[in-house]
This record gives C-alpha cells, sequence and structure tokens, in this order.
C-alpha cells in the first residue's frame, strides 16, 4: 500500500517546523522552496521572540501575553488560537533552547529577556539581533537531519505555481517551476502546506526580501481561497531608507534604551515620551509610526527638513551595544556609514509585515480542503497591528499547529493523491504551461521592473500609514490600467534558462491581483483599527467593523465577505496607550 | 557633467555555454550598492555598445547581509553585492572605473552570476551539524549555558553559508574534496553546545575523513574574507587540537 506525502511550500521557519513535525510523525516530506531554505526571509528578523518565561521577577504570564496580543492587535485577531499561541510559547522556545538556538544569556545561564513594544514585562528571547537567523538556522538544522534519514527531499530553486485540485474539490498536490532549467513539474501530494510569507514587494520597497511577493498566496486566490484582513499592512517605525529596500532598525533598540527625536524650537523632543508617558518609546508600532509620520508630514518637523527622525543609541555604553544589538549596528555602519554608537541613526517608518493572510480554520486548513497555510501568509495571530517578537512566534507555533493537523487529515484520506489518476494533475498543468508560454512570447512595449516599481509607488502613496477613501478609489483605478499594461509587457530575457525575466512578470500579476486585495480591503472598512487608519473615521467602530474581513477572487476582482471575530475571552476595550493597560480596563 | 557607474560583467547563459564579457553604464546616483545597481541594468538592458542585452541573472534575497545569497566576485574579491557599496568602491579605485563582477570560481555556474553551492549544505550534512534532540516537542527548560561561551558560540553561529571562505582558500578545489573553512567551524559550534557535545565524536570522526581537517593548508585567507568576521583559523585550530586529542584516546583505547 502506499504512503502519504505531504507537501511544504517554504523553508522559513513556518515551513520547516511544520516539516520537521511531519517528519517525526514518520510521514515523507516534499519541500519546496524559491531559495536554499537557509537564505529563507526569516533570516531578517531581528529584535526576538515572545515568550512569558517570567524570569525576571516581573509575576509575567501566558495571560498577561495573551492580553497585550490581543490589545495590540485592537481586538480584530480570533481570541483561542491566539491563547493557545501564548500558552505554548514557554514550551516552544525551551525547545527552540534544546535544538541549540544561541539565545543570549544572563549571568546565571539561563535565557536572557527584553523589553519589546506593546507590553510592560520584559518577555523577549533574544540572540543579539539575528533571532530570526539564529531560530531558522537551528529549524533548518534539524530538518537537514530528517533530510539525511531520507524523509524529507528539499527541491530548492523551485516557484510553487497553483494547487491541484480535484473535482471534489480537493487539493492533491502542486505545480511547480525549476526556476533554472524553467521546467514545470507536478508534484504528488496528500496536503499541501503553504509556508510562503507576506508580500511586502507589493508595495515596491520594504523591510521584506524580494521573493516576498506573495506569489503563492496570490495563485490559490485566484483558485478559490479566501484572503482575510489583507488591508491591515504593518508599517515599522524605524527603517532606514535606501533606494533598493527600507532596511529594518529592530524595535528591539528601543527595548534596550534606544530613544526616538526631532529638534523643536532648536531643542531634542523626545515626542513618543512626551505623547504616551506610559509606554514612551515603546509604545505599539503602528502608533510609533503614526507619531513619526506626524512629526514629519504633518508638523514638518523632521531632521535636515526630511522624512526622517532620530533613532538614538550614543548615550549607551559601547560594550553594551556591540553585545545586544551588535546585528543592526552592523547594518546601519554598512549600508549608511554612519557609526550609531556616536551619532543617533536617522530612521523613517517602512513596509513590514502582512497581519492578514491565507483565511483557515483554527487548524490552518483553508477553505480547499488539503490545502493549508501557515506563517506570515496566514491571517491568524495578529489582528489589526501584531506586537514587535509575535512574529516570530506565530510562525514558529503555526508549524506546530498546520503540520500536524496535515499529518492527522492524510491518515485520515479514503484515497491518496497517488490513487485518484492523472486527470487533475494533466489540467492544472497544461494550465501553468500554457500561461508560461504565454508570457515567455510577450514582446509589448514596458518593461516589468519599471511597471512594478510604479505599482509599488502608487501603493505607498495610497494604502501605507494614512488612507483616505479617494486615493484607495484612485489606486484602484491604477491597478486597473497597470493590470491591462501588463499586458503589454515585454519579457526582455530571451534565454531559455534561468529566466527570471519571465518568472517576475508572473509574478507581478498576482502581485497586482494581492494589491487590489488591499486596497479595496482598505475602501470597505470605514474606521479606524490598529494599522488601518483614516482621519475620515478617526475611531475604531465595533459594531460595524469587529468583523474579519473575506475577499473572494472573481474574474472582476474581488468580491468581500465579513465574519464574527472570536471575542470569548477578553471583552474589546478602547486602546490607549497614554496610560497603562490597568486604567484601560476601567474605562472599558 | 553627467556621472554614471560602470560594470565590466562575466556571462555565461547556461552551465555548459562558455563565459563572455559584456559592460553596462548606468547614471549615477549617492548610496547605490552592486545589488540597486544590477536592479536598474534589467529596467533598461542595454550594454556600452549600445546593443539590447538580457538582464543580468544573480542570486540575492534579504538585500542585508544576512542571507548570503548574492555572493560573487567584485573586482575579485568574494563579497556580498548588497553591502557592496559603489561610493565606497570607487573611493579606492577612482570615480568611473569599471567595477568588474564575477561568479564565484569555486562552484558550478548556474547562469551569469548565479552559482550552485549546495555542496556546502552537503558538506553541514557531512559533518552533522544539528543538535540531536529527541524530537521538537515541548519538555523542559534547556541546559544552561554561560554567558562567556554564548558569546564565542553566537559568532560562529552567525555564518551564513555565503561561499566567500571556499572561495579565498586555496586548497578548496574538486581534487582535495576539502569541505572547507565554515563547516569546520560548525563543528566547534556543535561541540560545545551541552547536547551537541554529548554526540562530538561523531563530528570529529567526519573531520577525519578525506576532504576533512588535514586538506587545511594553513593559508589564513578564510578568515580575511569572511563578512561576519568569524575566527575561522581560530576554530580550525580548535578542532585541530580536539581531533587530535580524541584520536590519541581512540588509538590508546584501540
Amino acid at each position: 500500500m502506499s504512503q502519504p506525502k505531504i507537501i511544504v511550500v517554504g523553508g522559513g521557519l513556518a515551513g520547516l517546523m511544520a516539516t520537521m513535525k511531519i517528519a517525526e510523525k514518520g510521514i515523507k516530506v516534499d519541500l519546496i522552496s524559491l531559495v536554499p531554505v537557509k537564505r529563507s526571509h526569516s533570516v531578517c528578523a531581528q529584535g526576538g521572540v515572545n515568550a512569558a518565561l517570567d524570569t525576571k521577577g516581573e509575576g509575567d504570564s501566558t495571560w498577561e501575553h495573551f492580553d497585550d496580543t490581543i490589545y495590540g492587535g485592537d481586538f480584530l485577531a480570533n481570541q483561542t488560537p491566539v491563547k493557545n499561541m501564548c500558552e505554548s510559547a514557554p514550551g516552544l522556545i525551551y525547545t527552540m533552547d534544546r535544538m541549540g538556538v544561541m539565545f543570549s544569556r544572563t549571568p546565571e545561564g539561563l535565557m536572557d529577556l527584553r523589553r519589546f513594544g506593546g507590553t510592560k514585562n520584559r518577555r523577549t528571547a533574544f540572540s543579539g539581533a539575528t533571532t530570526g537567523q539564529q531560530l531558522l538556522y537551528a529549524c533548518d538544522e534539524q530538518v537537514r537531519k530528517h533530510e539525511a534519514a531520507g524523509m524529507v527531499t528539499k527541491y530548492e530553486n523551485f516557484e510553487f505555481l497553483s494547487a491541484v485540485i480535484d473535482d471534489q474539490g480537493t487539493c492533491r498536490g502542486c505545480i511547480a517551476q525549476d526556476l533554472n532549467t524553467m521546467e514545470i513539474h507536478k508534484f504528488v501530494g496528500d496536503a499541501v502546506i503553504l509556508a510562503t510569507g507576506g508580500g511586502g514587494m507589493i508595495f515596491g520597497k520594504s523591510t521584506n526580501s524580494v521573493i516576498c511577493t506573495a506569489n503563492a498566496a496570490s495563485a490559490v486566490y485566484q483558485q478559490g481561497v479566501y484572503m482575510s484582513n489583507m488591508e491591515f499592512i504593518q508599517i515599522h517605525p524605524t527603517a532606514m531608507l535606501g533606494d533598493d529596500k527600507t532596511r529594518l532598525m529592530s524595535e528591539s533598540a528601543r527595548g534596550d534604551g534606544g530613544r526616538v527625536w526631532t529638534y523643536k524650537d532648536g531643542k531634542p523632543w523626545y515626542f513618543l515620551e512626551d505623547w504616551y508617558p506610559a509606554y514612551g518609546n515603546l509604545v505599539p508600532r503602528d502608533i510609533a509610526a503614526r507619531a513619526i509620520y506626524k512629526v514629519c508630514i504633518e508638523m514638518g518637523l523632521g531632521v535636515d527638513g526630511k522624512n526622517q527622525v532620530y533613532l538614538d543609541l550614543s548615550h549607551l555604553p559601547s560594550e553594551f551595544l556591540n553585545r545586544r544589538l551588535g546585528g543592526i549596528i552592523e547594518i546601519y555602519e554598512k549600508f549608511h556609514g554612519d557609526d550609531p554608537r556616536k551619532v543617533p541613526m536617522k530612521i523613517f517608518p517602512g513596509v513590514h509585515y502582512f497581519m492578514g493572510g491565507m483565511h483557515t480554520d483554527w487548524n490552518h486548513m483553508t477553505a480547499i480542503p488539503g490545502l493549508f497555510a501557515s506563517g506570515e501568509c496566514d491571517y491568524m495571530y495578529h489582528g489589526a497591528n501584531r506586537l514587535g517578537a509575535n512574529s516570530l512566534l506565530s510562525a514558529l507555533y503555526s508549524g506546530t499547529v498546520s503540520g500536524p493537523a496535515a499529518a492527522k487529515y492524510v491518515t485520515g484520506l479514503k484515497k491518496l493523491s497517488s490513487e485518484v489518476g492523472s486527470k487533475p494533475f494533466d489540467q492544472e498543468y497544461k494550465r501553468q504551461v500554457e500561461w508560461d508560454e504565454k508570457v515567455k512570447k510577450m514582446h509589448g512595449k514596458e518593461n516589468p521592473f519599471q511597471l512594478h516599481e510604479e505599482m509599488g509607488k502608487a501603493m505607498l502613496k495610497n494604502v501605507a500609514i494614512v488612507r483616505y477613501n479617494k486615493n484607495l478609489k484612485e489606486n484602484d483605478n491604477i491597478l486597473q490600467e497597470m493590470m491591462e499594461r501588463w499586458k503589454n509587457i515585454n519579457v526582455v530575457d530571451n534565454n531559455a534558462y534561468g529566466n527570471q525575466t519571465v518568472m517576475y512578470t508572473k509574478q507581478l500579476w498576482n502581485m497586482m491581483e494581492m494589491a487590489r486585495v488591499i486596497t479595496l480591503g482598505a475602501l470597505n472598512r470605514n474606521e479606524s483599527r490598529g494599522s488601518h487608519y483614516k482621519p475620515e473615521f478617526p475611531d475604531r467602530n465595533d459594531p460595524d467593523f469587529l468583523k474579519t474581513t473575506k475577499a473572494k477572487w472573481t474574474p472582476k476582482g474581488p468580491k468581500f465577505e465579513w465574519e464574527e471575530v472570536d471575542i470569548s475571552w477578553i471583552k474589546p476595550r478602547k486602546r490607549v496607550y497614554n496610560v497603562d493597560k490597568e486604567v484601560s480596563k476601567k474605562n472599558g | 557633467m553627467d556621472k554614471f557607474i560602470h560594470f565590466k560583467i562575466k556571462r555565461q547563459d547556461k552551465p555548459d555555454t562558455s563565459p563572455r564579457w559584456e559592460e553596462f553604464k548606468i547614471p549615477y546616483k549617492p548610496n547605490m550598492n552592486v545589488v540597486s545597481s544590477l536592479m536598474e541594468i534589467r529596467k533598461n538592458p542595454v550594454n556600452t555598445k549600445g546593443e539590447k542585452s538580457n538582464p543580468v541573472v544573480w542570486e540575492c534575497n534579504c538585500l542585508e547581509e544576512v542571507c548570503g545569497a548574492c555572493t560573487m566576485r567584485i573586482n575579485g574579491v568574494p563579497r556580498q553585492a548588497c553591502s557592496a557599496l559603489i561610493d565606497k568602491i570607487y573611493e579606492k579605485t577612482g570615480f568611473g572605473t569599471p567595477i568588474v563582477l564575477e561568479p564565484l570560481t569555486k562552484f558550478p555556474v548556474v547562469r551569469d552570476l548565479m552559482v550552485d553551492r549546495t555542496i556546502m549544505f552537503e558538506n553541514l550534512k557531512k559533518v552533522k551539524a544539528w543538535v540531536p534532540v529527541d524530537g521538537s516537542w515541548a519538555i523542559d527548560r534547556g541546559p544552561r549555558f554561560t554567558d562567556r561561551e554564548h558569546r564565542w558560540a553566537y559568532q560562529i553561529s552567525r555564518c551564513m553559508t555565503c561561499g566567500c571562505c571556499m572561495e579565498a582558500c586555496p586548497n578548496v578545489n574538486s581534487k582535495s574534496g576539502f569541505i572547507g573553512p565554515s563547516a569546520i567551524s560548525q563543528v566547534r559550534l556543535f561541540n560545545v553546545h551541552p547536547i551537541g557535545s554529548m554526540h562530538k565524536e561523531m563530528r570529529l570522526d567526519a573531520l577525519m575523513e578525506k576532504g576533512g581537517l588535514q586538506e587545511c593548508g594553513n593559508s589564513q585567507n578564510c578568515k580575511e574574507f569572511c563578512p561576519k568576521e568569524i575566527p575561522l583559523t581560530v576554530n580550525i585550530a580548535a578542532m585541530n587540537k580536539e581531533t587530535i586529542k580524541y584520536a590519541i584516546k581512540k588509538w590508546l583505547n584501540k
């Protein structure tokens, strides 16, 4: 009798954790990744990972972590899955420690903890300022062990193109393309887990890696998966501006004592400490990003008259900075030239993280049976704003849910995918080969790279920190025009081998489909909640909008539905950071 | 006068074709790097002879020098293209001089500046570069680890498997089968971890095999080119000492 097999797409934290969990259950995994998995975007996470270890004598608890996460997310996240995540966090982080993650240590040899935004307790475990890299490497090593044992087969430098869905509507595998030979392959699997990350590239410039296009999510959205809460885009308050990308300057800089300021009336003005005395520099990211926007754009008080403010570490001892924040200090020095130990860094907010993603049930399965989503590409754990250091946690945790859930699903199947016949595979393969041939033959006038840059600029201008309905409508029109212009692309590369331009052109179409979901999702939501801010509707509106957005693909554009949010544990209250959380609870 | 950045790029269409040189010029802007320059070229891929060309193919991902993808030879030096700032290069070579981009030479070329570094990941398998935990389930707190040891171990664990040390090492070649400085250095990391050290013999055995430690010719090039400043030669020396001790012990216990 044939054995079930599971396909995991994406070799970042979520994908590797899911792979590990499945291999441990004795089920083989085909692991498909755009890049060698060790180079996945998880390496970019800097500051740390949250778990209420309570080793600092502060009386921290998993409930407090849960409450901070829900409150920080402006009550849009379904509460039960978030509660489960926070309760699992300490065990999960101790497990990562056993796997050899080089977490920074206290003098006693315990894992050290630092403070992060939107919380009053030290709850963030870290490895200097390269925590994502260190966690990813540990998962990479464990998966390599399973690979050496024959349980995992890697397909690196492959791009997922679409899911294979049989006539019962069940996912039976996927189609993926070898980025070197350009050959298109059929992969048979009894479940497919997409762990394909966010889509910062839709905004052109972001803190994301260049592979973060949301291409896979968009492909299955066009096959029937719902996208949820895509209008919630985290803008990280402190990033370095650059021509090619905006480089993240970790929140841990503020967690370890960094201060944000600009000049006002010739004197340093610590505006976050001034406006939010209870949390100071450690307000959640949406609040800090809007404050910096206000100071620069509305008040015209940016440093040197430009859109930038200072993030200042220069008052802290060099030895402390090297040990705790060496990773980001190195990035700033290498890419900017100045030494943050001596002069304040110049920063401005940049697109950072997608709170929204593919809609799934609480076991991470999408509307298509057998197709799962896990990690940043799902919508589950962050509501309307993600707290710092919760992304590494949700990526790891979701893998511990999606992996075992997929394993359970495949062992319960009446018929394995290897037994359903070749028809659904042949059909989907044909569709992808035809699309590929069509794109290869495009010899119009538009350059795909330039078109992408224009789209990114429009998205940054109209759908970022501050949103107006007029601009959102205009942006949707621009996107539709661009989709017409896309049809006139010239695929400038005529080499049949390793053709990145053909792949980029295909990704660009999928990014445009997703850009419309983000734009129209934002247009529909006439309130301000978490990262989504409309000056025309400055308040949160629970009666109308305490709801999950669900977008379904149609040939004419996304169709929207709404779903109730699970608020079974904590009653929604007003989110304010100028006073302590206890006061906010009293005020309701 | 308009200012230009000038590139001389070694190009190759696929693994089995011969390379050729092609030159490009793009308008100068401050604060550019090699990756952002290649991105400019692909927006209008026309070479200095005015001929239409294909966009240059290269690997890149994070653009923050933490993923290791964009490693190539820049003016003969193996390094990451994202952190190769044009202004810094021109401070050394003079403004407008051609910046030479080539693929790494120790790995098979895929296309243009892109190479296949699979061998490095295979070498990590050979030396069993992992902590053999019983499983990924939560049991208890991990072992204590001193801050002092953490400091140097953390430095090793920042290795991106980028290949700079392999490229710089004269002993890495198809004949020697040398696993290279980074894989040896990783053994030191796993052998200091409290759980990893329970299995240190299996890694020391791997280092004593063909292509292992004995292939190191002590040229000390590796540490000069490591972008993360990992003290590779110190780590290799430490592993040398460990394997000698281990070999003697093994011989005595025969």
